[in-house]
């Protein structure tokens, strides 16, 4: 067992509940207790889809258990069949359902309906969401490509040198991160490279569409947590290459245009010299330099984690204190990228963990989920959304890609606006002793005429094992006080530290300036 | 005991009911739903599932709760070693709580909660919850019920944790006077206003269940009288007439008649004379029904759909229909108390047709068929209907919101008019 009190990710089923969401023609049939439906509020409150997901649940109640649960199932896969007319039926069974071991599969077939029957195995007590969206991913894609695949040993046929090249785009999803704009935004950047999309799958393709996928030259990943067996698979069945770049950021996106340039055999020079974000130059402005060695924590779904990271460090200029994740099955790539960046990587699914490392490593950034967003609020530490777990705000109503040019410049903006502007910075730090707006006791500015109270912002002490009680002289709590609040958290540890250390009995001003001195970078 | 007060209700030979009783796909949740306002209701107790990863998903999706940092829910994911021998899972669960006790020294009452995974491997919850109750005496107590999808929808959930606090209750004092208690998880707001009213009609001592502190559980005995003040709590009802209390029979309280009802109820089961009811209950009334007045012509005449959800929708249909003059096309729940819903029942329309359960298809065949001007429903079909062109009021608003009493009256009343209001307004 495992003492969870949030989850980054879902159970499986709901990985296959955005695959067939997101496609078009396939209903899910779920042997799932009553309860589970609440898997579809996912879809039309947070994604605020205008349909039903095309899921059926048996929801089996107690009274079931000792009857027959087969039954219940068979005439749900018929009823579904009848109802929606789907051209493929995916059927499974929710944690519950798997531990009464009705067979889905074998029930389903038992049926002879005249349409595949996609028999889902996914183990709820082992493997999350991410893993549950690929593994049905890749059995659709199996299911109705692979009767086409290159016999064993054939040569793929050269393209007809008339025809322009063409990949499939894999790996967005209903209810993704961005997965609506960000396949909106590399369509429209492969045409610029002159590479047609022949299918973009799971979200919008039919069966018939999965049917075609050994028609295009290569495939284009997007997310490999989704589409990443899948693309393995293409490429063993099909002789079909597949990019490896994640198009996130200037640098990854001039890589993947350098990338599918190879794959397609197109000259992508010319489009690589125009400049075609504003965010290197945005980044070079004067301004920007108070972005210059800000200490950031990322954490998020491998994909988004490592691509924060690239930016951060290159096109940013943050430093990066630690890279972590929640898809232990891309644990590599996360300390391959934290090892470049010579910062802490991070592998865990306990939000608990995820909070200790944020408060130890005090950083004045965190680009994490909505869940470090929630952290990161109560530590008064700014934060920007990178990546799922997904919230209804992830679901701008504007055009927000994360890929791409036009996605690097969303995600300049994304990372430095929660930041305090250079210059308002310095102006709070300078006169804030004397000042009546922003000292710790002043009343917020806009409530001041409602007679609010002032909200005290305390330092965070880190309490640790071997803590020492420290005696703090009330000038130097005073002088304390007048760091700005997002810095005096970590002032305060490495005070206590630099004085522990030392056997120092009392912290006095001059011990929190050597402090300083001594920590200063 | 019989509803009294100062609008009574006359309740003449009627027709039975229709009632649709379906099986098929039910769009509910499951008692784990409760914990979202039960652990901000008991400021002391901590509930712990011991399910899976899909129990802890829908307890952090279900009502986008994901405001407390560390909140007083947790989730023990049962993985594939538990369900390798069930030894194991035992000790893997003590293993658990000691970790939570050690992290949250704060807690006072632990409830483990059941879930559709733990009933069906069989993991003896109530045995686990005697064990480390010893274990950790006398720091925490340590209680459990099931919220398991198998078992219960949605609000059952209150009913099941309420029902497992009932054997905590102290025996009340051979020489107790005789006391109410209000039994049904109100807002803070609300328990206030009754309290007030209560002293003002001179019925006391008055106890609520649940406690906002887990230490105050009230005493019981045969001097307790209770009253339901959520029409879903059939176990607690039972465990509380087990140990001798006796209910108050009364539709429940929302709208100004349901209130005034239900106040009237407990006034005359302790005897105070209806004259002081009346001059006690009328100004509340008359306030109450100022913006009903307003409301009502924004309802009157208007067809409402009622899809199954909180077991709330018998009162409400009953407050919709006499208070705002809606019409009834159809009152669905996920299951019907007959008996605490008897006034209830009593005072909706004849032709009133009922169901019970769901098919969720065939209802929405129903539905779409009727084309209803308001369709009360959950989460999940909320959007999908607003798209099709029909107007809806998410249900689960109407479980945590403060709706009952008379200075909630025009709110709840609000609640079904701003979506027909809007659709009146956009244009775009």
């Amino acid at each position: 067992m495992q003492l969870t009190v949030w989850t980054y990710e879902g159970p499986p089923h709901v990985g296959a509940m955005r695959i067939a969401t997101g496609m078009e023609g396939v209903h899910y049939v779920l042997h799932a207790p009553q309860g589970d439906t609440y898997a579809d509020l996912l879809f039309t409150m947070i994604e605020r889809r205008q349909k039903r997901p095309p899921v059926t649940y048996t929801t089996f109640q107690a009274r079931d258990l000792g009857s027959d649960t087969a039954n219940l199932f068979k005439s749900a896969v018929q009823d579904a069949y009848d109802r929606f007319q789907p051209q493929a039926i995916l059927v499974g069974a929710s944690c519950t359902a798997e531990l009464i071991q009705d067979d889905p599969g074998g029930l389903a077939e038992a049926l002879h309906l005249p349409v595949p029957i996609v028999a889902l195995e996914l183990p709820s007590y082992q493997k999350k969401e991410n893993w549950g969206a690929a593994e049905t991913f890749y059995r659709l894609v199996r299911t109705f490509a692979g009767p086409h695949a290159l016999a064993p040993g054939a040569k793929r046929a050269p393209r007809a040198a008339e025809r322009r090249p063409s990949c499939n785009l894999l790996g967005a999803t209903a209810l993704g991160f961005r997965h609506r704009d960000d396949g909106a935004e590399i369509i429209r950047l492969l045409a610029s490279i002159g590479v047609d999309v022949n299918v973009a799958a799971p979200m919008g393709a039919t069966p018939a569409d999965l049917a075609r996928l050994g028609d295009a030259d290569f495939n284009v990943v997007l997310y490999p947590e989704i589409a990443g067996p899948s693309a393995k698979w293409l490429e063993k069945a099909f002789a079909q290459p597949c990019t490896k770049v994640v198009p996130i950021g200037v640098g990854a996106t001039r890589d993947f245009i350098a990338e599918v340039g190879a794959l397609a055999n197109i000259d992508v020079s010319t489009m690589l010299d125009a400049e075609q974000s504003r965010l290197p130059w945005y980044s070079r402005s004067v301004d920007s330099t108070y972005l210059t060695g800000k200490r950031v924590f990322i954490f998020g779904d491998a994909t988004h984690a490592v691509a924060a990271a690239r930016i951060a460090a290159e096109e940013l200029g943050f430093t990066v204190v630690a890279v972590g994740s929640y898809s232990r099955e891309f644990a590599r790539d996360i300390r391959d990228a934290a090892q470049k960046y010579g910062a802490e990587a991070l592998i865990t699914d306990d939000f608990l963990a995820v909070e200790q490392h944020i408060q130890a490593l005090q950083p004045e950034l965190v680009l994490g989920t909505q869940m470090e967003r929630h952290i990161a609020k109560r530590l008064k530490i700014p934060c920007a959304v990178i990546s799922a777990p997904v919230h209804v705000q992830d679901f701008p109503a504007r055009y927000s890609p994360q890929m791409g040019f036009e996605g690097a410049n969303v995600i300049f903006d994304t990372f430095v606006h929660p930041l305090m502007m250079g210059l308002e910075e310095h102006l709070l730090g300078m006169f804030r002793d004397e000042d009546g707006e922003f000292s710790d006791t002043a009343v917020p500015s806009h409530l001041a005429a409602s007679g609010a109270a002032p909200i005290l912002v305390m330092p965070q002490a880190v309490p640790s094992a071997d803590a020492i009680t420290l005696d703090w002289a009330p000038e130097a709590q005073k002088e304390l006080g007048k760091i700005p609040f997002f810095v005096r958290g970590k002032a305060r540890r490495n005070t206590e530290k630099f004085a522990a250390e030392r056997g120092l009995p009392r912290i006095t001003i001059e011990t929190l300036y050597d402090a300083k001195a001594h920590f200063s970078r | 005991m019989t509803a009294a007060g100062g609008l009574c209700a006359t309740a003449p030979t009627r027709r039975e009911p229709t009632i649709i009783r379906e099986r098929g796909q039910r769009e509910v949740f499951c008692g784990l739903t409760g914990i979202v306002w039960l652990h901000r209701k008991i400021q002391d107790a901590f509930f712990l599932v011991v399910g899976s990863r899909t129990c802890a998903h829908l307890i952090q999706s279900a009502a986008g709760v994901m405001i407390f940092a560390e909140p007083r829910f947790a989730t023990a994911i049962i993985d594939e070693r538990d369900l390798a021998g069930l030894s194991d899972a035992n000790a893997e669960l003590d293993r658990i709580v000691a970790q939570l006790l050690e992290r949250r020294p704060d807690i006072k009452l632990l409830f483990l909660v059941g879930s559709c995974p733990s009933e069906v491997i069989k993991l003896d919850l109530s045995r686990a919850a005697l064990r480390l109750s010893r274990d950790h005496a006398p720091g925490v107590r340590i209680l459990n019920y099931s919220g398991s999808g198998i078992e219960t929808t949605f609000t059952q959930g209150e009913d099941a944790c309420l029902a497992s606090l009932v054997p905590e209750m102290a025996p009340e004092a051979t020489d107790a006077a005789p006391s109410l208690l209000v039994v049904g998880a109100l807002a803070d707001v609300v328990e206030d206003q009754f309290k007030r009213l209560f002293a003002a009609l001179g019925i006391g001592p008055v106890q609520f269940l649940p406690p906002r502190r887990a230490a105050d559980l009230p005493a019981v005995g045969r001097k307790t009288t209770y009253i339901l003040a959520q029409p879903f709590l059939g176990d607690t009802a039972r465990a509380l007439d087990d140990r001798g209390a006796t209910r108050i029979d009364a539709p429940f309280p929302l709208g100004a008649e349901g209130t005034s009802l239900w106040f009237g109820a407990a006034a005359a089961a302790f005897g105070i004379d209806p004259a002081h009811v009346e001059s006690v209950l009328a100004p509340a009334r008359d306030r109450a029904m100022r913006p009903l007045s307003r409301y009502r012509l924004a309802l009157k005449g208007k067809r409402i759909f009622f899809f199954p959800d909180s077991q709330l929708e018998v009162p409400l249909a009953r407050f919709l229909s006499r208070e705002l003059g809606m019409k009834l096309v159809e009152v669905g729940t996920p299951y019907l108390h007959r008996e605490h819903l008897a006034a209830d029942l009593a005072l909706l329309p004849d032709d009133v047709v009922l169901s019970e359960g769901q098919d969720v298809e065939k209802q929405l065949d129903r539905c779409r068929a009727q084309n209803p001007d308001l369709v009360v429903c959950g989460l999940g079909l909320a959007n999908p209907l607003e798209a099709e062109g029909l107007t809806t009021k998410w249900s689960i608003e109407l479980v945590f919101t403060p709706i009952q009493g008379f200075e909630q009256a025009g709110d709840l009343a609000e609640l079904f008019v701003r979506p027909l209001a809007r659709r009146t307004k956009l244009v775009a």
